[in-house]
């Protein structure tokens, strides 16, 4: 078991003739992920990577039986993307693209939001169970099948918190990028309720960041709802307020979204607080140690 | 992407929201000539800088504020005398402050009440949120903070805008006169209206005043937009104010990278935001003060690493540069190269720090060994902390 993916889900690429949809493509095929096909409208018929590319989504889903896709489309055309996606009903879309503009994204979630689709990202790195699925750009090397469930609102620090546990010999059950924007389909809460619901998870780590209030939900989410040991940590601690720090989503204003409010509703809800990022691995096993 | 609130006004004004008429001057004489051609008996004389608390801030040794009233053309000119050139601080400009180059000189208007309205869009909804108070003039996040009840809140559809009833119930329990419920009905409607088709982040009006005659007016507004957006909006673009901005921040956004200058030694190049802020607290946890953020992004080519490279190292302060690197879209082999061709054409006079992993992360360090640039290679995140502080030190 695991979430959102495993080795049955079958994966198609939108953006898929573009370079950086082609090389991922290419990479979750070696990784074993079950790429079934692509979609650039008018490139209907051509092959990338071995895969057939479609015109349109929907043609794709009949076609190859796909329910989950991954999207490098670029940023003007990528909210229309997402929305083929889920008019298509496409179970699981995966958006990659950074850089799409807010007031798309506050066009589209309504849309995802009365659907039967979940949408993770934009400017993520996607989704993996290790050895079964990998969609997105994440190494795959770097993960090891297991029992912790990671997420998180950055890329390469999730990579770097991978790492960690996998060489601390904890394999992960899934790892599920939120992405960086103010606006993004799947919020912590909503995938630590899957992970709580997961048998195949025993523990949970999550990478926070300065800026908005999930992380301080998350943790009252956590209080209430969730029985598995938790660990976090939160990136920006040091950056000055106002300062938009890469994220559009990382940025203090007027005293909100500060590290310190985050680790304290954190910990105020007897979650593992990681005090460096090089703590994060370290952080789990604590969590875990302190169940036992 | 800021602008000044002059520039915001323009774009409110075209957009059917109620603002007063002002000018732009760049000289005293310009303010003066400004307060007469506008004709009426105060005119508001207010420097314009990308940073807000101009009220209460003061120029640099002198007791001059950054917005005062003026009573003829003489005051005008006295007051433009003492903000033009000068350094404002402000509560948002830090202790620095910022150079003030130009001043609004407004119109006056007869002030009944002074309220608070913004849009922006608030992430737990969704979509974007009017927020208003009566709490106006004051410092919004004090209020905020102490007495959230005070803050009403209305979230709405971008493409269905801002509903009627949406706007009269902000009115009514805003406190307005029944009177003034038709003319805050377009107001609202109208701020919503081009929060969205501009692509703004944020459009704050701080005080939103109710006027004599029961009309409300911005009094001020303040603009940021979606830099993401921008590429639909090229008069939008042009409003862009370089002066206003950190010289190497420019050079960065230029090539594509993510850079915010700080005040430490430690240079940092990191890819990905959440990194490179955690590489920050890394070097801060370890006793070093970071000089920088620089999130190289995932597909920065050759090309951008190596400008990243040259505006780090145009930072005078900097005494060492850390590079942490996990591949993932970026590959270990474009960074090394990319460090190769940065110490060919510029140089690095000082030491350098490389951690990599990821994506091609045994070629990376291949490239690295074979090149025999001289760098100080680290494992793991706090080796390479630890490492990057020491040689700090050791190079001040």
């Amino acid at each position: 078991m695991s979430i959102l993916v495993n080795r049955d889900t079958r994966v198609i690429c939108q953006g898929i003739t573009g370079k950086v949809g082609e090389f991922h493509t290419r990479g979750c095929l070696d990784y074993g992920t079950r790429m079934v096909g692509g979609v650039t409208p008018g490139k209907g018929g051509e092959t990338v990577a071995g895969l057939p590319v479609f015109n349109t989504v929907a043609e794709a889903r009949d076609a190859t039986g796909a329910n989950a896709t991954m999207i490098f489309v670029p940023p003007a055309f990528a909210a229309d993307a997402i929305l083929e996606a889920v008019g298509a009903g496409i179970e699981l879309v995966v958006a990659i693209t950074e850089g799409i503009p807010v007031m798309d994204m506050a066009r589209v979630l309504p849309v995802v939001q009365d659907s039967a689709s979940r949408l993770i990202g934009p400017n993520c790195p996607g989704v993996i169970t290790p050895a079964e699925c990998k969609i997105g750009i994440m190494p795959g090397y770097i993960h090891t099948p297991g029992h912790v469930g990671v997420m998180s609102r950055s890329g390469t620090l999730t990579y770097e918190a991978v790492w960690q546990l996998t060489n601390l010999g904890h394999g992960q059950s899934t790892c599920v990028g939120l992405g960086g924007d103010p606006l993004v389909g799947s919020s912590f809460i909503d995938i630590l309720e899957l992970f709580q619901a997961d048998p195949d998870t025993h523990a949970i780590l999550m990478m926070g960041e300065i800026g908005g209030s999930a992380e301080e939900e998350a943790a009252e989410f956590v209080k209430h709802h969730v029985t598995k040991p938790v660990a976090a940590f939160i990136a920006g601690r040091t950056a000055p307020p106002g300062k938009r720090m890469g994220h559009a989503g990382a940025i203090i204003s007027g005293g909100k979204g500060t590290a310190e409010a985050k680790l304290a509703a954190l910990a105020d809800a007897g979650i593992e607080i990681a005090e460096s990022p090089a703590d994060m691995g370290a952080a789990l096993v604590r969590a875990i140690a302190r169940r036992a | 992407m800021k602008i000044h609130e002059f520039q915001a006004k323009d774009l409110l004004r075209a957009a059917g929201v109620p603002v007063l008429t002002g000018h732009v001057a760049r000289t005293p004489a310009e303010a003066a000539a400004a307060f007469t051609a506008l004709g009426t008996p105060v005119c508001a004389v207010k420097a314009q800088i990308h940073a807000g608390g101009r009220g209460k801030g003061q120029v640099q040794g002198s007791t001059q504020r950054g917005v005062e009233l003026a009573k003829s053309a003489a005051d005008a000119s006295r007051i433009a005398e003492g903000l033009l050139g000068k350094t404002l601080v402000t509560i948002q400009t830090g202790p620095e402050g910022q150079v003030v180059r130009q001043v609004f000189v407004e119109s006056g208007c007869a002030i009944d009440r002074e309220l608070y309205c913004a849009v922006l869009v608030d992430r737990r909804v969704g979509s974007p949120v009017l927020i208003a108070s009566t709490a106006g003039g004051m410092d919004i996040e004090e209020v905020a903070a102490k007495t959230p009840e005070l803050i009403l809140s209305e979230p709405f559809d971008p493409d269905r805008g801002l509903a009627g009833w949406q706007a009269r119930l902000l009115a009514a329990k805003l406190g307005l006169p029944t009177a003034a419920w038709r003319h805050a009905e377009t107001f609202f409607r109208k701020l919503c209206q081009a929060f969205v088709d501009l692509d703004a982040s944020l459009l704050e009006v701080n005080p939103l005043v109710l006027t004599k005659d029961g009309t409300l007016v911005a009094l001020d507004a303040k603009m940021t937009f979606d830099d993401n957006a921008l590429f639909r909006h090229k008069d939008i673009q042009a409003l862009r104010d370089e002066a206003e901005e950190e010289p190497a921040e420019i050079r960065a956004a230029a090539a594509g990278l993510s850079y915010v200058k700080l005040d430490g030694t430690i240079g940092c190049l990191v890819n990905g935001a959440g990194l490179a802020m955690s590489t920050m607290d890394l070097v801060k946890l370890h006793g070093g003060e970071p000089a920088n953020f620089l999130d190289v992004g995932g597909g920065a080519d050759v090309k951008q690493v190596t400008e990243a490279f040259r505006i780090i190292l145009s930072d005078t302060n900097v005494k060492a540069i850390l590079v942490n690197i996990f591949g993932g879209i970026m590959r270990c082999t474009t960074i090394a190269t990319a460090l190769i061709e940065a110490s060919k054409t510029v140089g690095f006079t000082v030491p350098l720090v490389v951690r990599l992993e990821g994506t091609e992360v045994e070629q990376g360090k291949k490239i690295l060994a074979e090149s025999g640039t001289a760098i100080i290679t680290a494992d793991g995140l706090t080796d390479a902390a630890k490492k990057v502080v020491a040689a700090a030190a050791s190079h001040a």
